[in-house]
């Protein structure tokens, strides 16, 4: 049944509750208050972020695995798990997900992991990143809200997602964009006809304005998929863990390595683990999860490094735009999740995130945008540290395409002679054999 | 100083649904005891049991993010927007 949107969005969250397949409440994640489904994103009495609670199926796990299976070859094998309609694979979706878990052996000799390297390589998916997961789960709880009008604040990656899942699912689309971000992005974000708004100012900037509109008139009947959808949107990223153990064999792996923007990726991904031990999908066994960041956005490796369980906002300076979030909104659950597994938050100078993507490409054939740059280059570097064991299997998250973020590595990378088409030619160029 | 606060859609019960409401204070510690004199109960949403903002809480003077300037001793002047806002939002 869908809720009428008669006020804000915001006040609109207690009006009648949705179907949701399992979802059954939203709950405070810092003081615990539950509230029904609905498109609001803040706990009205501290302010904590609101998460999707589960009544999620019970039974044998093994036929579960069956059923999960014989699914379709997307994110929506798992829909017993998340909070979308029960048959949201008829509906018109972008369908992303069950993306290549690629095994990196090649890296893996490069950086002397021995238990086993794997490259999560989410830049197979409809638009090119993992934004693909979380839009197609806020795209069905908008859906059920009776929105008619996507939106979002984006560092580019999202604007693209949201613009090509609302043309394809039938919504009108505005986003909302740092007015510098690179070429690629601007364009990806742009092609699909939605309405594509600059904004002068960095992201947070943008986060900030959309946070307003969304409490004005002006937003009124618009899902934010990052803002009064948040709670069923952050979901779409426990797909990530869903899809790693099922590609290890129903396994969980020993070591994650994931970026950090907002954090609210990595603390779903810890979600999904969970919840996999809990169904009993895989067997119950310590896991780490270590945090990537910039250094020249590094809110959360800071307060990692410095024993905080706060995060002090940055401005950022990084060419890893997609992770330049000065004001992280999951920084210190983040923080929780690192300590709490035995994993760390680490960070990588720009130079070091070029270099990190030109590894990735040279070992694997995988062309990683800048955030790829910044998982791979920290997980060299807590290899180096001795924070990550490379006797354990480990994943590296790739959440995004390279052709996004030519910009990176474009100054540094090229042909390698220019001749004329002759062989002399060649043969003087010493390119031969 | 007068300034104009801004009231994010969770606090606007107490602020009768209005969306924004004039204060009075030279300092953002002073704007919040002014808008809990005249909206009670607000204060105790916005700051924590020690006083301080609660850490889900963006509050901006202008276009300026209170925590890169002076907390909640961050000046006020005549005339200033004060925006207070869910820091939960954004990102992924």
């Amino acid at each position: 049944m869908a809720v009428q949107v008669t006020e804000t969005s915001e006040t609109a969250a207690n009006a009648t509750p949705v179907a949701l397949g399992p979802a059954v409440a939203l709950s405070c994640r810092e003081c615990g208050e539950r509230f029904d489904l609905g498109p609001i994103f803040a706990c009205a009495s501290c302010f904590g972020p609101l998460e999707v609670a589960y009544d999620l199926p019970s039974g044998d796990p093994e036929a579960l695995k069956k059923q999960i299976e014989a699914g379709p070859a997307n994110i929506w094998r798992y829909a017993p798990l998340l909070p979308v309609p029960a048959d949201v694979a008829e509906k018109p979706n972008l369908n992303p997900g069950f993306t290549k878990l690629v095994k990196a052996d090649r890296l893996a000799a490069e950086l002397g992991v021995t238990g086993g390297l794997y490259v999560k390589d989410d830049s197979g998916n409809p638009t090119h990143s993992f934004k693909d997961r979380v839009v197609a789960i806020a795209v069905e709880a908008a859906r059920a809200f009776g929105f008619t009008t996507l939106s979002c604040s984006s560092t580019g990656n999202l604007a693209g997602a949201v613009g090509a899942a609302a043309r394809r699912a039938g919504f009108k689309s505005c986003v909302f964009i740092p007015h510098d971000l690179e070429a690629g992005k601007v364009v990806m974000a742009a092609v699909y006809g939605g309405d594509l708004v600059g904004i002068e100012g960095n992201y947070d900037d943008v986060n900030r304005f959309c946070s307003e509109l969304i409490g004005d008139p002006l937003g009124e009947g618009w899902g934010f998929v990052n803002v009064n959808l948040r709670p069923y949107y952050g979901e779409g990223s426990k797909t990530l863990a869903y899809e790693i153990c099922e590609q290890l064999g129903w396994r969980l792996p020993d070591q994650i390595v994931i970026p950090i923007a907002s954090g609210s990726q990595l603390t779903k991904i810890d979600k999904g683990l969970k919840e996999l031990i809990a169904l009993g999908l895989v067997e119950d066994k310590p896991y780490k999860i270590f945090g990537a960041q910039a250094e020249g956005c590094s809110p959360v490796s800071t307060a990692f490094k410095a024993g905080h369980d706060v995060v002090r906002p940055q401005k950022p300076n990084t060419i890893a735009k997609s992770l330049a979030i000065g004001n992280p909104a999951d920084g210190p659950y983040v923080l929780d999740i690192a300590r709490r597994t035995g994993g760390a938050v680490e960070d990588v100078n720009d130079e070091q995130v070029v270099d990190a993507i030109k590894l990735l490409a040279r070992t694997e054939g995988i062309f990683a945008e800048t955030a790829g740059g910044v998982t791979v280059g920290v997980t060299k570097k807590l290899i180096e540290e001795g924070l990550l064991d490379p006797a354990l299997t480990t994943v590296v998250l790739n959440t995004g395409d390279g052709l996004k973020t030519l910009d990176a590595v474009a100054p540094t990378t090229g042909p390698s002679a220019t001749i004329r088409p002759n062989l002399d030619a060649f043969r003087a160029a010493g390119l031969a054999g | 100083m007068s300034v104009k606060v801004r009231i994010p859609t969770i606090l606007r019960t107490y602020t009768g649904g209005e969306a924004e409401v004039t204060a009075e204070g030279a300092t953002l510690s002073e704007v919040i005891a002014d808008l809990e004199k005249n909206h009670q109960g607000i204060a105790a949403r916005v700051l924590d049991d020690a006083g301080k903002l609660r850490r889900f809480v963006n509050v901006y003077v202008n276009d300026d993010d209170v925590r890169f300037e002076q907390g909640l001793e961050t000046p006020t002047p005549e005339g200033a927007g004060v925006s207070i806002i869910p820091a939960v939002a954004g990102g992924c």
